[in-house]
């Protein structure tokens, strides 16, 4: 049985102040009225020359999207106010993109569980414990995800400009989606799909410590069934919920395999921190039974599913390069003009790093080393989600600053204090699990 | 040079893992062990030295790699110069997304069938090849341990009798 080290529990919570403070600061600093937007622009570019041409080039560009920001014939005034926006969005665009990337990571191993459940795997049992004291982070992160989500509903910012009734009134294409990109179904989808989630995971974990007291399989059984079928309703609200809270950022834009490379990105950050958490707990002597091939085994899972999100993210990118429609290919101007380092920093971590560590057979037993090839993982898909939902929230008022950074030390923190607690709370080792045995003797 | 082998056979693969256990144990060398079907960890078991063939096919997948790029750059730019997706620039880099997929299909073709043709190359495989092993029961259902004997013949036969073997042969056999 794991305790939390106190350690630990502290260094969660000095994440967790400084991170707020963090956040804290971001909403301080954040300009209130548009000379002070202007006024900070102007400070961080070096020559006013350099941001006027900028600025007018952006415009042009904004040319496009008239319509959608409800510019109106006085164009200057109008594109001040865009800018206020962009400044004001951005520490809710940090606080948004760090609370999705954590509950994200809750989110791809709960289907990573799901599919060990389904396919009554007989490598992983041991590490169910693990596995479900991190999808145990689902309760507070998908709570804060919705409030945030509640709160863009209510104006409290413009993440989501069709949300905005003025830009609605003056956007045909928004007009057209309003059936369906509407605020209060918007609302009512989040809310069952997080229903469905956190409703599986508690079941199932229910059924899974009730297998440990009881004197035959029938827990085991129902949760394989309920696995089974909840892998059904997984793939089709995770590709919903891709489209709603990440694509809808910018709501002109569309890609068909958008939620399977959302999908490719939670499942490897979650597999990630398994064999993180995995490697911590055994460097603590707990997990006596988990082995090398079993962190070889997450670590071939973490190699295959980088490369598999590399090739939806190049999928993805390949095709609009190619048709090269207007309408979808602004999505990549915009991410290449004003992003071009960590757009394609982030190809760097997420594929090549991965494929040059963990290449070598022997090199995925190491524990260090697939710790090291996590940290960068998890940079990497930060970034990706960072990607996703900035450019269209802050345009190129972007910078990896106190907002951001505090954000995710703040979401850390709670991650970390949530699912240490949750793991602490049971045995780490499934006792009456049929393939415990097998589990135990996997070796490759 | 003909040798004198000595054949154990088994109809059990752990019972095989056990013996080549216990022969290795008593510091014999194993010749081959001949299986119907692979058996899991016998490599290791009988000591072999890990395979080369994942070096080759990384090497393969490099000479894939290079000969796409190659190929593409002739073809597409230089030979026949042409306008990829409305996007006229002529250049290979500009052009590369339309070619990430030939440069990973032939990088894959080449580490795949390369390979392939190493190991059976390695394995002494061609066609028309006369089959190596020296009872066709180890086709079906029996499992078939070769040791060198060196004046040993009856300390062998004892020590593989008590491993389980069902059969014990000595036959001649012409190394390679």
């Amino acid at each position: 049985m794991y305790t939390f080290s106190n350690r630990l529990k502290i260094a969660s919570f000095v994440l967790m102040i400084v991170g707020a403070l963090g956040i804290l600061g971001g909403f301080v600093m954040a300009p209130g009225t548009i000379a002070e937007a202007k006024e900070m622009v102007a400070s961080h570019d070096g020559g006013h020359g350099d941001a006027h041409e900028a600025e007018a080039e952006h415009a042009t560009k904004e040319n496009d999207h008239a319509a959608a920001e409800a510019h109106g014939e006085e164009h200057d005034s109008s594109h001040d106010q865009h800018l206020l926006d962009q400044l004001k969005n951005r520490p809710w665009a940090a606080l948004y993109v760090a609370a999705f990337f954590f509950f994200m990571i809750s989110l791809g191993v709960l289907a990573f569980y799901a599919i060990q459940r389904a396919a009554q795997a007989g490598w992983s049992p041991l590490l169910f414990r693990v596995m479900e004291g991190i999808t145990s982070y689902l309760v507070p992160g998908g709570i804060i995800v919705f409030v945030i989500l509640l709160l863009s509903v209510l104006h409290m910012n413009h993440l989501f400009i069709w949300m905005d009734e003025t830009v609605v009134a003056h956007d045909e294409l928004l007009q057209g989606k309003s059936g369906y990109l509407n605020p209060t179904f918007f609302l009512i989808r989040a809310a069952i799909f997080l229903a469905g989630w956190i409703g599986y995971r508690e079941y199932s974990r229910k059924l899974s410590i009730a297998q440990d007291a009881s004197d035959d399989d029938s827990n085991f059984k129902l949760n394989f069934r309920i696995s089974a079928g909840f892998l059904v309703f997984y793939l089709i609200s995770e590709s919903i919920m891709s489209w709603d809270w990440i694509m809808s950022v910018e709501p002109h834009w569309f890609s068909t395999l958008f939620g399977w490379y959302i999908f490719a990105s939670m499942f490897v950050s979650g597999i990630t921190v398994i064999a993180m958490v995995t490697i911590y707990l055994k460097s603590k002597g707990h997990l006596p039974d988990v082995n090398d091939s079993h962190i070889h085994d997450l670590a071939k899972f973490m190699f295959g599913i980088s490369i598999f999100w590399t090739y939806l993210w190049f999928s993805q990118f390949m095709l609009i390069w190619y048709s090269n429609i207007p309408e979808e290919v602004t999505y990549y101007v915009t991410r290449i003009a004003d992003y071009r380092l960590p757009f394609f920093g982030m190809v760097a971590m997420n594929f090549l790093f991965p494929v040059l560590l963990l290449m070598n057979s022997d090199y995925k037993r190491i524990n260090w080393f697939v710790i090291l090839t996590g940290i960068v993982i998890l940079a990497g898909h930060y970034m990706d989600i960072f990607n996703a939902i900035m450019p269209s929230t802050v345009g190129d008022n972007w910078y990896i600053g106190i907002p951001e950074i505090g954000s995710i030390l703040f979401f850390a923190g709670l991650f970390i204090f949530w699912i240490f607690r949750a793991i602490s709370t049971q045995p780490l080792q499934p006792k009456r699990n049929p393939f415990i045995e097998e589990s135990r003797h996997f070796h490759y | 040079m003909a040798s004198k082998v000595i054949h154990a056979f088994y109809d059990d693969d752990d019972v095989l893992m056990l013996a080549v256990k216990k022969v290795k144990a008593a510091k014999l060398h194993i010749e081959e062990v001949y299986c119907p079907f692979p058996v899991h960890g016998l490599d290791k078991a009988m000591g072999l030295a890990p395979t080369r063939l994942a070096i080759t096919a990384f090497l393969y997948g490099c000479v894939g790699l290079t000969v796409a790029t190659l190929m593409m750059n002739y073809i597409m730019i230089e030979d026949w110069p042409q306008d990829i997706g409305g996007k006229p620039s002529f250049s290979y880099l500009e052009n590369l997304p339309a070619f990430v997929p030939i440069m990973f299909e032939l990088t894959v073709f080449f580490a795949a069938h390369l390979m392939v043709i190493t190991f059976y190359l390695r394995s002494r495989l061609w066609p028309f090849k006369e089959a190596e092993n020296p009872d066709v029961r180890t086709t079906d259902d029996h499992f078939l341990m070769e040791i060198e004997i060196h004046d040993n013949e009856q300390e062998l036969r004892d020590l593989l009798m008590d491993t389980g073997a069902v059969e014990i042969n000595i036959s001649e056999k012409n190394s390679h």
